[in-house]
């Protein structure tokens, strides 16, 4: 109950932080295919299925199969909160940077993960 | 955000605009929240007033706009700070040395040039990562093999200039050595070419290295003399094979003919893969030994046993010799690789056996034996740098465990070259226990070394940061008696996280600073404004010495 609040709790400090990008975005669906891309480009080396990627590692032990810890698994991933992660970092993930993944490809990276959304 | 001293605002605004007019006003960053991805994510000084921040980030996408920046901030004085993916976490990120500095971040540039299978060599820009050239490599159909540092989405010329390392054969791991030829936009705006490079029709900028006159590359490493824009490298061939030996002593004092028979086979060409010492009785790899590659199945440190290595006097030897025989686990480990063709990489390590056997006592493990492409179950488990594959699984050194609720933030190191010989490896690290445990901060398990380079040895002890300020003076304090107190017994960081910049090249004081004098008259006489880096690697423009940095 706790780790859902506090997911709940990250959610809204990331909208709060990430409203502006979203209400200026003309499409806030985003490009699915090209978020996929951003997402293997950028996220999977770390996030990705599989036992040899560090970020699922850790979120495994994080949320002990609570939620899945493969990034693209997840259901729960509002864009504002793959927004907020990706621009502020977290732990030894330091935040991207416009030049890495500009503010289109976040829109379309955050509208793949969101896609399974429940 | 803050400017330098000596940079007005208007200054500032009217560089601003010249860089949005040479690059394109979405490419020159200026709000608090674009600035703020440039903070160094790993900084020992987070939050505190000396943390380096920069004002402003601009983005060129070719070398014409490079130049047209550097113009600019020769006619503003406002200096600019050249990053290429930025990736250079540990060692200052994205972050400038001197605040107020904006950052020239050229990840925009991150085309593979040119791939050549035959000549086995690339051409890369500063953007390009070595994840980048992986692809185009695969792509190509080429069977040429990337030496990548851990972990690897920074930048193979970046990487090299930082004077980064890696682990397959001695030629390529030295990441700068492995360079060939370069391009470099200077500090008046000027493009130059290095090698053969500067001569306009040749075909061998990639080829041969020095071309004519002084070989100047070097100058380019570790430096604030010039803006690299392109770097030629040097490929190692995909290897028919790979076989990695393990080599068992038990006696505390074996270490010393270890690394000495490790050395003779190394220089002599018989060992070429990157090879490293472990202890089975401290449960201790050798770094980046190919299998098993993740840390955290680490068992909990036997204090008392590592305190006994770091004394090494008769009570502690007869300590561990009682500790060999119960566990039945050897005290010394050492790992020996070799790439080439099978038969070959056999032979290799049979002359290496027969080497190995003057220690009385040594044993054998079975060796591994690869042969390429990898097989899927094989590239699950082992360490992909070894076999020329990027990689990012070296960031399980701190991800959340069952033993480490909370991930690590940062890590800074401190990472001294030390002579090869078993003598340096007991010496240094008595040192550095006594240093840890004066300074009240827990004593590290012994440190055992990789051998990244030939011919020396680099004991790298890792410090986390975190961001809470206070814990972060108390290992920079740490930090800097550990630099100056190796200094006095002349053992030197080869590099160092921007913090530590003008402490370690303070240590480099033969002929009074000859060196950093050297440094400071090139810098005067190629970059008089001080616009490029200033106080990269403790190299300060005439502006900037003796006043505020």
């Amino acid at each position: 109950m706790r780790r859902r609040s506090a997911l709940a709790l990250a959610a809204a400090i990331a909208v709060a932080f990430c409203g502006t990008l979203y209400a200026a975005q003309p499409n806030p669906a985003g490009d699915l295919e090209n978020g996929r891309k951003v997402y293997e480009y950028w996220c999977a080396t770390c996030h990705g299925r599989g036992p040899e990627n560090p970020g699922t590692q850790s979120l495994e032990v994080k949320y002990r199969g609570e939620v899945p810890a493969a990034l693209e698994d997840r259901t729960d991933l509002a864009p504002p909160v793959t927004v907020y992660f990706v621009r502020h970092g977290f732990a030894l993930m330091p935040p991207f940077r416009k030049t890495e993944i500009s503010d289109a490809e976040l829109r379309d990276l955050a509208a793949y993960l969101a896609r399974n959304q429940k | 955000m803050p400017l330098p001293p000596d940079v007005s605002p208007a200054n500032f605004d009217r560089a601003i605009a010249a860089f949005q007019e040479a690059v394109g006003p979405e490419w020159v960053f200026t709000s608090d929240e674009d600035v703020a991805l440039y903070r160094d994510a790993y900084s020992p000084m987070w939050g505190e007033p000396e943390e380096r921040v920069a004002s402003a980030a601009v983005a060129p996408a070719d070398v014409g706009q490079v130049q047209a920046v550097v113009r600019i901030a020769n006619e503003t004085g406002l200096p600019i700070y050249p990053i290429s993916t930025g990736k250079n976490l540990g060692y200052g990120g994205s972050a400038p040395a001197l605040s107020g500095s904006a950052v020239l971040d050229l990840k925009r540039m991150d085309r593979v040039l040119d791939i050549d299978e035959a000549n086995a060599s690339v051409l890369v820009e500063p953007g390009a990562s070595y994840f980048d050239l992986y692809r185009a490599i695969r792509d190509a159909g080429a069977k040429l093999w990337i030496d990548c540092p851990d972990p690897g989405w920074g930048s193979p010329l970046g990487n090299a200039l930082d004077r980064g390392g890696g682990y397959t054969r001695a030629a390529f791991r030295n990441h700068f050595d492995a360079h060939c030829g370069m391009e470099v936009v200077l500090p008046n705006g000027e493009l130059l070419r290095t090698g053969m490079g500067a001569m306009p029709e040749a075909e061998t900028w990639q080829q041969y290295k020095a071309g004519f006159g002084p070989w100047i590359d070097g100058m380019f490493s570790q430096s604030n003399f010039g803006i690299v824009t392109k770097m030629g490298f040097w490929m190692m061939p995909e290897p028919e094979a790979c076989l990695i030996g393990r080599i068992y002593a038990d006696e505390y004092d074996d270490l010393h003919a270890l690394v000495r028979i490790l050395t003779r086979l190394e220089n002599s060409g018989v060992v070429n893969g990157m090879p490293g010492f472990g202890s089975p009785l401290l449960q201790r790899r050798v770094p980046a030994d190919p299998q098993n590659s993740d840390p955290n199945d680490a068992t909990q440190i036997d204090q008392a046993l590592h305190d006994a290595f770091y004394a090494g006097d008769d009570t502690a030897k007869a300590l561990i010799a009682e500790r060999v025989k119960s566990t039945g686990r050897s005290c010394w480990s050492a790992l020996v690789k070799f790439y080439g063709p099978e038969r070959m990489v056999r032979l290799q390590w049979e002359i290496a056996r027969e080497q190995f056997s003057e220690i009385e006592g040594v044993r054998f493990g079975d060796p591994e034996f690869y042969g390429f492409p990898l097989s899927d179950a094989d590239l699950e488990k082992v360490h992909k740098p070894t076999f020329g594959i990027p990689s990012l699984s070296v960031f399980n050194f701190g991800i959340r465990t069952d033993l480490r609720p909370e991930p690590a933030v940062g890590h800074q190191a401190f990472s001294p070259v030390i002579p090869r010989t078993g003598k340096a490896i007991f010496e240094a690290n008595a040192l550095f226990a006594r240093i840890f445990r004066e300074e009240g901060l827990p004593v590290p398990p012994f440190n055992l070394p990789g051998c990244v380079w030939e011919r020396t040895l680099m004991l790298i002890c890792i410090f986390p940061t975190t961001h809470d300020a206070e814990t972060n003076q108390k290992y920079r304090k740490a930090l800097r008696r550990l630099i100056i107190e190796s200094a006095t017994r002349g053992w030197g960081e080869y590099r160092t996280p921007v913090a530590y910049y003008d402490t370690v090249m303070e240590t480099y004081s033969f002929g009074d600073h000859a060196l950093r004098r050297f440094h400071e008259t090139v810098k005067d006489a190629l970059d008089p404004n001080g616009i490029v880096s200033p106080g990269r690697y403790g190299i300060w423009p005439r502006r900037n010495r003796g006043g505020e940095r």
